[in-house]
């Protein structure tokens, strides 16, 4: 269940390896305990799309705020290329729900500022930064400040902020949550084209079965809490997919039902106020 | 293409701020013209004795005579500009020294748990003293020179502005520090590169709160330990009951005071332009 997709090519790398993590948090009134993450393994190859989907408060974000680098592990690990991960870096470029520009730097600005903190030459950084917002659709826009964006567009900044720096991994946290239909299902578009240039290992954190399945080359399904991986599904349709086909949405009826059972044992959690 | 609107509009007034249209221009200067009506109705008619106070023509032409009089005329003529403008460097060495000492406090205590642990406590301790307390420790240290009003400016400004820096930089968004380090800030940029920025707009609050508090403690110096200025012209005249350079000296100081808000907006303004309508 944890090995790589089927199709693997001879070239292909393990990026990410997760074993046995856990993740414990005190709660707010520092008397017990909740178990955000109860042993995940998984590994992923350098060239996969991975989705992670599972039903609110089950952990996946803790997944990937352990992978990025911003919390520890309780118990367990996270490699990335055989190195133990202990703390955030550029090679593993975050997305965030809520955009996490910084508003007083320009569009220009922000995409420059991993170059300019790791003093990459005055004229280099300045011909990457105008490359990646041509690539990612923002040109034009160099010289707004992130308040006067709309949604989509800060996303775009968001994300070229990220691959300017070249990162070995693309960690995105629900990053399309806030975005309406319309430009939700361009920005997916805009991801996978921008994606398949380099095909660089992404983990994608998500609720939505479809976008899980349209994105993903394989897609994690999460147990309620505490956090555990209830079953890997490949999807192995070609790209781009189509949301209509009978073979998307056998997919989507598989992940569906193993999904509801666990959001149900959600809901009956916070009706009963016991700590799963 | 999306198609992006421009956020500053002028839609609504406290938007606009001080560039007022000519309209709201005059909405703004309608108040205090009809207080001066008032006033000027109230001591021709006598309702109140002009001997205590005195009238808005006799105010003006006093001040005038302070202003642009000859000097050695009289005790007040022609000494205006002097007494404004060591009012005016007072405030401005005073409110300088408490900025410096304020913002990089303030930042200390906003951001390492130790030294907000040490020094909060003594901050909040000092700060209900009124500054007026201090009147008799500045004078032993300084005399009556410029160093005791320097010292009681910097010291009342500096309150607010370490208060209001140390908000502002203890409530950095965490979802900012997490991006910039994921983006490989060194961790000693963090402070100059995220937190200061983002304190920002605090920081004004506490500089605006700042100048208000120097112009009140420029003339509380000035009647007390200093032998010029526009607080020691006022506290003069109260001896010779020159009621009418009083109220000159008292609106010399809402004007001048009124000025350096004005500036320090403009530059608040600025460096905050990309918070317009946040």
């Amino acid at each position: 269940m944890n090995q790589l997709a089927a199709d693997a090519s001879p070239t292909r790398q393990r990026r990410i390896a997760v074993r046995g993590l856990r993740k414990r948090f005190s709660d707010i009134a520092g008397q017990g305990q909740i178990i955000a993450l109860d042993g995940i393994d998984l590994e992923i190859a350098d060239d996969e799309f991975l989705t992670v989907l599972g039903p609110s408060g089950c952990g996946k974000t803790t997944l990937l705020n352990v992978v990025a680098g911003f919390e520890t592990a309780s118990g367990g690990e996270v490699r990335v290329d055989g190195e133990v991960v202990l703390k955030p870096g550029p090679d593993r470029g975050v997305v965030f729900q809520e955009y996490a520009l910084f508003p007083w730097l320009t569009v220009e600005q922000n995409i420059e500022f991993g170059l300019r903190e790791r003093r990459v030459p005055r004229a280099k950084r300045k011909a990457r930064v105008r490359q990646q917002i041509a690539s990612v659709g923002l040109s034009g826009f160099g010289q707004r400040y992130p308040q006067e964006l709309s949604g989509g567009m800060r996303q775009r900044v968001a994300l070229a902020r990220v691959l300017v720096n070249d990162p070995k991994i693309l960690l995105m946290d629900e990053p399309f949550a806030a975005l309406d239909a319309q430009t939700r299902s361009i920005m997916q578009q805009e991801l996978l084209r921008v994606w398949s240039a380099d095909r660089r290992t992404a983990i994608f954190i998500t609720h939505n079965i479809e976008e899980a399945i349209l994105l993903g080359d394989r897609v994690v399904v999460m147990t309620a809490r505490p956090g555990r991986i209830k079953d890997i599904v490949a999807v192995g349709l070609p790209r781009p997919r189509d949301v209509t086909s009978a073979e998307f949405n056998q997919i989507r009826r598989h992940v569906a039902v193993l999904l509801e059972a666990e959001v149900q044992a959600t809901f009956a959690a916070m009706e009963t106020g016991q700590p799963p | 293409m999306v198609t992006v609107t421009p956020v500053a509009t002028t839609k609504s007034s406290d938007n606009v701020g001080v560039f007022a249209s000519a309209h709201l221009v005059g909405r703004r200067i309608a108040g205090p013209l009809i207080v001066l009506v008032l006033w000027q109705v109230a001591s021709t008619l006598q309702w109140v004795d002009p001997r205590f106070v005195p009238s808005p023509v006799t105010v003006a032409s006093s001040w005038k005579e302070w202003m642009f009089g000859p000097v050695g005329t009289g005790p007040y003529s022609g000494t205006w500009f002097m007494h404004a403008a060591n009012s005016s460097y007072r405030v401005l060495v005073g409110f300088l020294l408490a900025s410096a000492s304020g913002v990089l406090i303030g930042c200390l205590i906003g951001w390492f748990r130790l030294v907000s642990d040490l020094v909060d406590p003594v901050i909040q301790i000092l700060r209900p003293i009124p500054i007026t307390a201090w009147v008799p420790f500045a004078v032993i240290f300084f005399g009556i020179r410029d160093g005791s009003a320097f010292f009681l400016i910097a010291l009342g400004a500096f309150f607010p502005i370490v208060v209001n820096t140390a908000a502002g930089v203890a409530g950095t968004p965490k979802l900012l520090v997490r991006a910039a380090r994921m983006l490989g800030i060194r961790p000693h940029m963090l402070l100059p590169r995220v937190v200061l920025p983002a304190a920002m707009p605090f920081i004004f609050t506490g500089l605006r709160l700042g100048i208000g508090l120097a112009w009140v403690l420029v003339i509380v110096a000035e009647m007390m330990a200093v032998k010029s200025g526009l607080g020691f012209a006022m506290w003069d005249a109260y001896y010779f009951l020159r009621l009418d350079i009083i109220i000159a000296a008292m609106l010399s100081v809402g004007a001048l005071g009124f000025l350096s808000d004005l500036a320090l907006r403009l530059m608040g303004r600025w460096t905050l332009r990309w918070s317009r309508g946040l």
